[in-house]
């Protein structure tokens, strides 16, 4: 099939249709109203479920009850959309209820503004519900990355009965791009042994996230930490970008590394190994790829569009192997290559030879 | 660093700035290059303030987002005013000189003044098309794409839109070979 060019938001609507999404339940506003505006012409059409919810609580809600019958179903919004849908989100871990949530990052806090920012990677990864849970979260940096993440969201959380989200920003949503849209790559597991389908002959099921009887919620968080080290081990995924001699290592995720390569790029250009690692899902955090990397490297610089959140996840990952830098500007702040490249400068110069490390870490 | 040609294309809301810049980027994608687009507008459904940002190169286009670019069409004076300082030392500018009288301030970029709407208006009738006679000469100037890759845009487009949109095909045809044709005669002052 040949490359189109699509935005962002148009692009994450037709990957989740060719997903096999069969309901959108959404409430809009920017800047991810595309999403809703291109499933409210196109659903309709196949014969699928298109609502605009009266609220975001109403939409993730909707998710929730079609998520119960195994159908693929999925909501979209922006930051303070989202922070409205986190009582939800908490009870689709609980009760494990699939679902597919795209958050298009804009300034925030508050109501903020419509720029492209990176302020809710806490929200999408530490959460805003109650209790122990995680959020499988995916983060594109392209429109093509933005399709297939699209395909994987829907793959795994049926996979996993676990809520999962694309965090997309601003930049992502409104761009356009060429990109291939192929067709739904994988093959999802039969989902009738615990869906809500009429309990005709047969048993009847409860899928709830109230466990009231002593021990039954101990023993189900650690059922589901289970499954979290599962989804850890079969689909953490980053990118390598010139990262085998790189002395000066930078972490970023989504739409700023696409522009930290092009700093990376100019940085080798004028002799200086640097590279970049770029953590495609957010959880499953590729914490001990990362560990292993900053072992043979002098410094890592974190680069965000916020005040430094994934940073945190760095230095858990790095846990010492070498120094962490941050650079960030939030809320609607954009980092171009030449800010990152002279960064970049600036700090080379400072790694080189003035880390103390053990023998085997210098080269 | 920011691709081989990046441009801004900026005037008000319904002259078809962000338009230009969808067709330059289809035909972009219509030679084989890579390319990006990314608008910016207020919240106004008319009149207000709109640009968008374009990037074609041979390789990846790593921010959508220009910082400093080849050149910019600035379709009346807010625009100009706007992004005069945008444009990279030895880049160039097209002006609308029909809606911007604004002084130059540059000394170290070039700049193509041009009477969109009064041309607009002679050869279609409607001051419509002044961003497509920008976007012909644009490519006449920077050679980045094919006018025929354009044309071809156009044509492919004519045939999914409204009867009433696609009844200005040729118009769009004529107004881009137009623009062209301004920048091979030398129809404009610097």
């Amino acid at each position: 099939m040949a490359k189109v060019l699509v935005k962002g938001n148009e692009a994450i609507a037709q990957a989740a249709i060719n997903a096999g999404c069969q309901c959108y339940f959404g409430y809009p506003i920017t800047p991810q109203s595309e999403i809703g505006e291109y499933m409210g012409k196109h659903l309709p059409e196949m014969g699928r479920v298109f609502i605009t919810a009266e609220s975001e609580l109403a939409s993730i809600n909707m998710v929730i009850g079609a998520g119960t019958t195994g159908t693929k179903a999925m909501t979209s919004s922006s930051s303070c959309g989202i922070a409205l849908m986190q009582e939800a989100i908490s009870a689709m871990c609980c009760a494990e209820v699939p679902g597919v949530i795209v958050s298009v990052m804009r300034g925030g806090p508050g109501l903020g503004n419509i720029a492209p920012a990176q302020g809710d990677y806490f929200q999408a990864l530490k959460g805003g519900g109650n209790g122990d849970y995680k959020v499988i979260v995916l983060s594109p940096s392209t429109v093509q990355e933005a399709i297939d993440l699209t395909y994987r969201a829907f793959h795994i959380a049926i996979k996993y009965r676990n809520p999962v989200m694309l965090l997309a920003d601003g930049v992502l949503g409104q761009m356009m791009e060429p990109a291939e849209f192929g067709e739904y790559p994988y093959q999802d597991p039969d989902v009738t042994q615990w869906a809500l389908d009429g309990a005709n002959n047969r048993p009847a099921r409860n899928i709830v996230s109230l466990h009231m009887p002593e021990g039954n919620m101990e023993a189900l968080t650690n059922r589901i930490f289970e499954k979290y080290e599962q989804i850890a081990k079969n689909e953490t995924t980053y990118e390598d970008y010139m990262l085998s001699d790189a002395k000066l290592v930078l972490t970023a995720f989504g739409s700023v590394a696409r522009v930290a390569k092009a700093a990376v790029k100019k940085a080798r250009d004028n002799g200086m190994k640097v590279g970049l690692f770029r953590p495609v899902t957010l959880f499953p955090f590729p914490d001990k790829d990362l560990h292993e990397t900053a072992k043979k490297a002098d410094m890592i610089l974190d680069l965000e569009l916020n005040k430094g959140q994934m940073l945190l996840d760095v230095r858990s990952a790095v846990f010492g192997a070498c120094p962490v830098e941050f650079y960030g500007r939030p809320a609607g702040g954009l980092l171009t290559p030449d800010m990152i490249y002279n960064k970049i400068k600036e700090l080379y110069s400072k790694s080189e030879g003035s880390v103390q490390k053990t023998g085997a870490a210098l080269r | 660093m920011n691709g081989d040609m990046s441009v801004i294309i900026s005037g008000f809301g319904g002259q078809g700035a962000l338009f230009a810049g969808i067709l330059l980027c289809h035909a972009a994608v219509v030679e084989g290059k890579h390319t990006t687009w990314f608008p910016a507008y207020g919240a106004e459904m008319r009149g207000g303030a709109v640009n968008c940002s374009v990037n074609i190169s041979d390789s990846d286009v790593p921010s959508p987002i220009i910082d400093e670019a080849d050149a910019v069409i600035a379709l009346n004076d807010a625009s100009q005013e706007k992004f005069e300082h945008k444009v990279k030392s030895g880049g160039f500018m097209i002006i609308n000189s029909s809606l911007s009288h604004l002084k130059t301030r540059r000394t170290d970029i070039n700049y193509i003044k041009i009477p969109l709407n009064e041309l607009a208006q002679k050869l279609t009738k409607q001051p419509a098309f002044v961003n497509v006679i920008a976007l012909g000469a644009f490519l006449e100037k920077t050679k980045i794409l094919k006018i025929e890759s354009v044309k071809e845009v156009m044509k492919e487009m004519a045939k999914t839109v409204s009867a009433k949109k696609a009844a200005l095909l040729p118009n769009n045809l004529e107004s881009i070979d137009f623009g062209a044709s301004i920048i091979k005669q030398q129809m404009v002052t610097a």
